[in-house]
């Protein structure tokens, strides 16, 4: 095998030059017998928990099981958006921490992560939204995260071409801008993570399934895989959209659903939109793609499912928001929509740290929000395995939290699944 | 396009109905005390891949509530029932 090699601008011209060969990015080991960690799930989260754990806390005897191939899961499958604009405490410094690991994740890993702030707008239709985005900048602001309130000639200045007719039906007011926000490459981050963690010596084992958990009394120390039996000092669940099914192999109950969330993009067209931009009147989030491609978000479809394929009626309202915010858009050619398993949760946010078992830790219920959490989720998560302790930025995440009447509900809307 | 069986109507789209979860929870008895029987019945779920008894009511049709057994891995639908003669035969309640 070639040497792991370092990219840089004079690798690739070595090698446009001499046309010598890349070398894998990460190994394809055998399953060991034993790891001091093993983790469950090997997409964009429990890669970057593998290589925190590794660079941060020195523990490399660490395997990451992945049912599929890298990239094939929700990492590849969300609209790409990081932010920060979070309002309950807790959450506003874990993703602000999220933001801040994103802005050095290129470096941190050498691998081009291609992250473009071009910031984000959220829109409000009308003036008691207005005040609800000026008070989430107010909170944003005294956490030292930079925004700014847009009124409507602001917003008419800064995207001339959303829908400012007198009779149309949700009039834009104005709008909170988050200038830090942005994209990033999805599946880069899972490369780029496995790189980085495959170099600093942890294993990566893709098309390995978890059948099972090893148990004794009250503690779990290894699982069954569809590769043979790995015994392991601590395991994590991190697998999206299907917590609830292997926390069952374990004999756990959940307070999550599984439900499908459907990703749309159109056909390229020339630079238009040089921002993410948020409905206010539903749940639609747009930005334009590095290739042009309109790639816009919905809702949930709305009942349990585990099967990754969306139903038509959801594609028709999706499009009637993009139009409703953008007429423009009306003549445009969706080119594909794909959907996601992701784990819904009562309050909206998820359950991260330990479970009632010992050695065993969660890191699911990511609602919409998965992609963005990725490095504070690897790193508050590395954190939790490395001493047994919740890290402080995920103490308000517990799995407990709904028996002890502290739910953190991020949107006000109740603690109801499918309202979420 | 999800379909499903309406007692009433017949084979009608997902869209006519609303949809309102795990059919198999029973709510503890009236004066049920501790937190425990009360957090497991409104904030667990079994989420199973596989077979699934959930509650859809015919809101634009005949707006009666059903039971509909369906595979979470698949979306194919089953057989379905009033909920109300299913709840009254399963209720927790004394009569």
């Amino acid at each position: 095998m070639a040497v792991l090699s370092h990219y840089s601008a004079f690798s690739l011209a070595r090698r446009a030059l001499f046309g010598s060969k890349w070398a894998r990015a990460w190994r394809k080991p055998e399953p060991r017998k034993t790891y001091d960690v093993v983790i469950i799930g090997g997409g964009g989260h429990g890669l970057a928990t593998a290589y925190y754990l590794a660079a941060r806390h020195g523990i490399t005897n660490v395997a990451v099981l992945e049912k599929g191939y890298l990239g094939s899961g929700n990492v590849g499958r969300n609209t790409t958006l990081v932010r920060s604009n979070y309002q309950l405490p807790g959450n506003t410094q874990f993703f602000e921490h999220s933001l801040q690991l994103w802005e050095g994740l290129s470096h941190e890993l050498n691998f081009n992560v291609m992250l473009s702030q071009r910031g984000q707008l959220v829109l409000a239709h009308g003036p008691a939204q207005l005040d609800v985005l000026a008070r989430k900048g107010n909170i944003m602001r005294l956490n030292g995260i930079g925004c700014e309130l847009f009124d409507r000639l602001a917003v008419r200045r800064f995207l001339p071409f959303l829908d400012y007719s007198s009779n149309c039906r949700f009039p834009i007011y104005g709008g909170l801008f988050q200038p830090r926000a942005g994209t990033v490459r999805h599946d880069a981050v899972a490369w780029g993570y496995a790189r980085a963690a495959d170099r600093l010596g942890v294993d990566i084992i893709e098309n390995c399934e978890v059948t099972g958990f090893l148990r004794e009394a009250d503690a779990v120390n290894g699982v069954e895989t569809s590769r043979g039996r790995i015994r392991a000092g601590r395991t994590l669940v991190s697998v999206a959209g299907h917590s609830s099914h292997v926390a069952r192999l374990a004999g756990l109950r959940l307070p999550i659903e599984s439900h499908l969330l459907q990703a749309f993009v159109t056909e390229p067209i020339k630079p238009f939109l040089d921002c993410v931009l948020s409905f206010g009147a539903e749940l639609f989030y747009i930005s334009q793609s590095d290739k042009g491609g309109m790639v816009f978000g919905g809702h949930i479809d709305g009942f349990n499912t585990y099967t990754q394929r969306g139903q038509f009626p959801k594609v028709q309202t999706v499009a009637e928001c993009a139009v409703a915010l953008i007429p423009g858009m009306s003549r445009l050619r969706l080119l594909r929509h794909w959907a996601g398993i992701q784990d819904m949760t009562p309050d909206g946010s998820p359950f991260m740290g330990r479970t009632p078992l010992k050695n065993l830790y969660l890191n699911g219920g990511w609602c919409y929000q998965g992609f963005k959490a990725t490095p504070a989720a690897g790193w508050c998560m590395a954190h939790t395995l490395a001493h047994d302790d919740e890290h402080p930025l995920i103490r308000h995440l517990a799995l407990d939290r709904f028996e002890r009447g502290n739910g953190a509900d991020e949107y006000g809307l109740g603690l109801w699944t499918y309202k979420q | 396009m999800l379909r499903i069986p309406c007692p009433h109507c017949g084979l009608r789209d997902y869209t006519e109905f609303h949809y309102a979860g795990d059919a198999t929870k029973l709510r503890p008895a009236h004066g049920t005390h501790g937190q425990h029987a009360w957090h497991e019945y409104v904030f667990l779920f079994d989420n199973p891949k596989g077979t699934h008894l959930e509650y859809w009511q015919h809101a634009e049709g005949c707006r009666q509530w059903l039971v509909l057994e369906r595979d979470t891995a698949t979306n194919t639908v089953g057989r379905s029932w009033l909920a109300r003669n299913r709840m009254m035969a399963q209720s927790n309640e004394p009569a």
